[in-house]
């Protein structure tokens, strides 16, 4: 691969991985004048942890005690709610239940509702059977009891850090992707990084490289200070008319390991159920299996007896990147201009706002802010907003099924990052992302993303 | 916001609801509109770009494309409105439709609505296979469309699942646009549909594997392969660089769904009675909606017969919709169609499957009283009609069961 400098070089930051994390720590510095570039391998943003998630903005009520993943995520679900709005990107208040189906749940409620309040989620509120019934008509009848928590959000997972890294390059940042880095030293001053598009010069790395996180610290610093363990989870996505069934998020009375399986409605109008939590050695693949998602099933409709005969839109799983400790692992040595965000095994999208803003005090560079702020709008998605569809001149439904029109297609083509490939593409606009995945558009995006990417959708043209 | 009325609104422009509006505006049932959220009217035949399409119908055998202009050459010289890009959002009480085109959201109401919007085949997802999610699993529908009305194809070397008379038709798309795929698996004993297609890939020399089935679709961007179990429990792993996913239909009775019409579980369209009336007696269903899934042919003859009833509802009135002769059915039959029976209706014949192999007798009772028997070998992909007396007692559920040989 030819090495190939890039004109706007050095570099305050380089940023190693594109996931909600690298995207918001980007934000970050590029509005305070810092000279940023992100560095992904992926042929789009969000490619691998940041991928799959159950897209819950949380309060951090039920976070370690006194952790900095607590600090980061109340931080980050206020600077979210501030910024929202501001870049049209959706909350949808539901609301969380925390319900209570064994008398061994029931007993640990008071605990959980005293740690929420020392975590200062005051809010938190024990309720009876007859308030969740009347909020929730649709639980199965062995439910016990349960605690509200009512600043529990649903956002969109992968508009909010379009959006970020939007701001980003708005104020000047740049990005790079199917970059890989391959190797790289300091130099006393500055960083040279290699990568497989390109070399890269910047003041300071810091490392959001999450699943990869720990490779890359042996890569660059010749030693990890943690040992990624990568966690499976998979869900099961119903359908849009399951959405009517449950309004709130319905948490499990938590386990020592994991926050157990959730049934949750989506911004986009679905319900999805999951995740498991798999430990496994493989960082890339993320498989589902007929026998889990059977699992999912039975055990959402155990919780909402009619999903037993709704439809299933989609399966899917991602790897959240866990350490062999339960916290966020950050490392920071100024010596080398190094600061590592790493082992966000969970609650990344809520505390990725959070957690720029932690690196960013950390950081001990210069740099002069912009004098006005840029706020980029994003294209709205989620379902209790009005989407595209429903404006004049869309031009036609491509996607039948999530309603995305050409114009919502092209937009994502000619907007600032396009889509690196038709994952990113799906991510932008709902496409192929419903009910039928793709039996009546997958055809037509064939032909609309025609030499758009990579890996493209169809593998050439017949003249038959 | 505009709002438009008509005597009838038909959403759905494949054979099923052309052939109503054709008919319904023959027996001068007043204006008719047809929805068609494509941009071209005609539905699924227009991309099976190979015979038999027709016969019945018009007297000689055509492909899918010219049949689908025929159908809908003879609706509108009939005199029925056909809007393309017009896409059904939701529908709302006394046939008002919510819809989008190109122009924007718009009203629409009918004093009757047809609901005409078939069938597709079940996706990856739905069918819980698990794996990763590489590009390049797609069904015949897809299939079809890439290689029949773009010129694009989506893999090579596919391996195809199922054995419906969709996989004949989606092995004809494959030859003709130089696709070889790498093999066929049904997890069947045998293939589901009749002769042609257990010649057709050892003419083709592409190895059929029965009573298989596939595990796991693999491949980090596209699919690499695909992994398979056959009856002993031995699994295979297949190179191919595509999953073609055939068959297993379902309703597409989404719109039906979230706007709050009855779903029967069993067929997974809506609940109807023997006029085809939903829960909601003004809107009415033809075609491939009802039940997975029946021929062109037969979707259009459906549709034929709803423009009868549906113009002499709009003229003299049908019996009031008493939903008062429910079905009980006991497994392995798994629907019925219609879901609901009239006393005096006369002759309702039902739509039945089973949900797997049996031999044996089929037999209705009302009150332990039985109606009508009949002895065979059914099979779970093969429809059984079965016609039950002029007259039922009223208030009393129809029982269904097969008495194993």
């Amino acid at each position: 691969m030819a090495a190939q400098s890039h004109p706007a070089e050095p570099y305050d930051l380089a940023i190693i991985g594109g996931g909600v994390i690298g995207c918001a720590i980007a934000r970050r510095f590029a509005l305070a004048g810092a000279k940023v570039i992100l560095i992904e391998k992926g042929a789009d943003i969000l490619s691998g942890a940041s991928k799959a998630n159950s897209a819950i903005l949380h309060t951090g009520f039920d976070a370690p005690p006194d952790s900095l993943e607590l600090r980061c995520i109340q931080a980050g679900h206020a600077e979210y709610l501030e910024i929202a709005p501001r870049m049209n990107l959706p909350v949808l208040k539901s609301g969380a239940l925390l319900a209570a189906w064994t008398e061994s749940d029931l007993e640990k409620l008071d605990a959980i509702i005293a740690q929420a309040h020392a975590n200062n989620v005051p809010d938190v509120r024990r309720i009876d059977l007859a308030e969740i019934r009347r909020l929730e008509p649709n639980l199965a009848p062995d439910l016990l009891g349960g605690a509200l928590i009512p600043r529990e959000y649903l956002i969109d997972p992968w508009s909010a850090p379009l959006a970020y890294i939007q701001q980003a390059m708005a104020h000047g940042a740049k990005i790079l992707r199917n970059a890989e880095v391959t190797s790289g030293a300091f130099g006393g001053e500055s960083w040279r990084l290699q990568t497989t598009a390109g070399a890269v010069t910047a003041a300071h790395v810091i490392n959001c490289a999450g699943l990869y996180g720990d490779r890359i610290e042996t890569l660059l610093l010749g030693d990890a200070s943690f040992e990624i363990r990568p966690r499976k989870g998979q869900f099961v996505v119903f359908d849009k008319a399951s959405a009517a069934l449950l309004h709130h998020i319905l948490l499990p009375v938590p386990s020592e390991r994991t926050k157990g399986i959730v049934i949750t409605r989506t911004v986009f109008g679905n319900l999805l159920v999951g995740p498991t939590a798999e430990e496994q050695q493989d960082r890339d693949r993320a498989a589902t299996d007929t026998e889990t998602l059977h699992m999912l099933i039975d055990a959402a409709a155990a919780r909402i007896p009619a999903l037993a005969t709704m439809p299933v839109t989609a399966i899917y799983a991602g790897l959240r990147p866990a350490t062999e400790q339960k916290h966020y692992r950050i490392r920071h040595d100024p010596s080398r201009n190094w600061i590592t965000a790493g082992g966000i095994r969970s609650t990344g999208l809520s505390a990725a706002l959070g957690l720029a803003q932690h690196v960013f005090s950390l950081w001990q560079g210069k740099a002069s802010p912009p004098i006005e702020t840029i706020w980029p709008q994003l294209p709205n998605l989620a379902e209790d907003r009005m989407r595209d569809w429903q404006a004049p001149d869309h031009g036609e439904i491509i996607c039948h099924c999530e309603l995305v029109t050409r114009r919502e297609i092209e937009a994502a083509f000619q907007s600032p990052l396009p889509p690196g490939d038709f994952g990113g593409l799906k991510r932008r606009t709902r496409a192929c992302m419903g009910r039928c995945q793709g039996f009546y558009c997958s055809a037509r995006l064939a032909e609309l993303t025609q030499n758009r990417f990579a890996v493209p959708l169809s593998v050439g043209a017949h003249d038959g | 916001m505009t709002a438009e009325r008509y005597d009838v609104v038909i959403i759905g422009a494949g054979p099923a609801g052309l052939a109503a509006a054709t008919e319904l505006r023959r027996r001068k049932a007043g204006s008719v509109l047809v929805l068609e959220r494509e941009g071209e009217a005609g539905g699924i035949p227009r991309h099976c770009n190979h015979p038999p399409f027709g016969l019945r119908e018009y007297g000689r055998i055509m492909t899918g494309p010219s049949y689908a202009r025929r159908n809908l050459a003879c609706a509108i010289a009939a005199g029925a409105e056909i809007r393309t890009s017009a896409t059904a959002i939701a529908l709302h009480e006394a046939g008002r439709i919510t819809l989008t085109s190109p122009l924007g959201v718009s009203e629409v109401t009918g004093r009757r609505v047809l609901l005409c919007l078939g069938a597709r085949e079940s996706p990856r997802s739905a069918r819980l296979v698990g794996g990763t999610r590489p590009i390049g699993v797609i069904n015949t529908g897809a299939l079809q469309v890439s290689v029949n009305l773009k010129q694009l194809r989506p893999f090579m070397r596919p391996l195809i699942v199922g054995t419906e008379l969709v996989s004949l038709s989606s092995l004809l798309t494959c030859r003709h646009a130089g696709i070889r795929p790498v093999a066929i698996i049904e997890s069947s004993p045998s293939p589901i549909a009749r002769w042609p297609l257990a010649l057709f890939p050892r003419l083709n020399g592409i190895k059929l594997h029965l009573n298989t089935e596939l595990v796991a679709i693999e491949g980090s961007a596209r699919v690499e392969s695909a992994t398979i179990r056959n009856g002993g429990g031995a699994l295979q792993q297949i190179p191919c660089d595509g999953v073609l996913l055939t068959g297993n239909f379902t309703p597409e009775s989404a719109l039906l769904r979230s706007s709050g019409l009855a779903i029967d579980p069993g067929t997974g369209g809506p609940c109807v009675d023997p006029y085809r009336r939903c829960s909601d007696p003004a809107y009415f269903t033809a075609g491939n909606l009802l039940r997975p899934v029946e021929t062109a042919g037969w979707c259009w003859r459906e549709g034929r017969q709803l423009g009868a009833i549906i113009a002499q509802d709009l003229a003299t009135g049908l019996p009031a919709p008493a939903a008062n002769i429910t079905i009980n059915l006991q497994p392995p039959l798994r629907y019925a169609m219609p879901q609901a029976l009239l006393a005096e209706r006369g002759a309702t014949e039902l739509q039945l499957r089973v949900s797997q192999r049996i031999k044996g007798t089929l037999i209705a009772r009302q009150s332990g009283r039985e109606l009508v028997s009949r002895r065979a070998e059914f099979r779970p992909e093969r429809r059984i009609l079965l016609t039950l007396p002029p007259r039922l007692q009223p208030n009393a559920p129809v029982e269904l069961h097969i008495q194993p040989d």
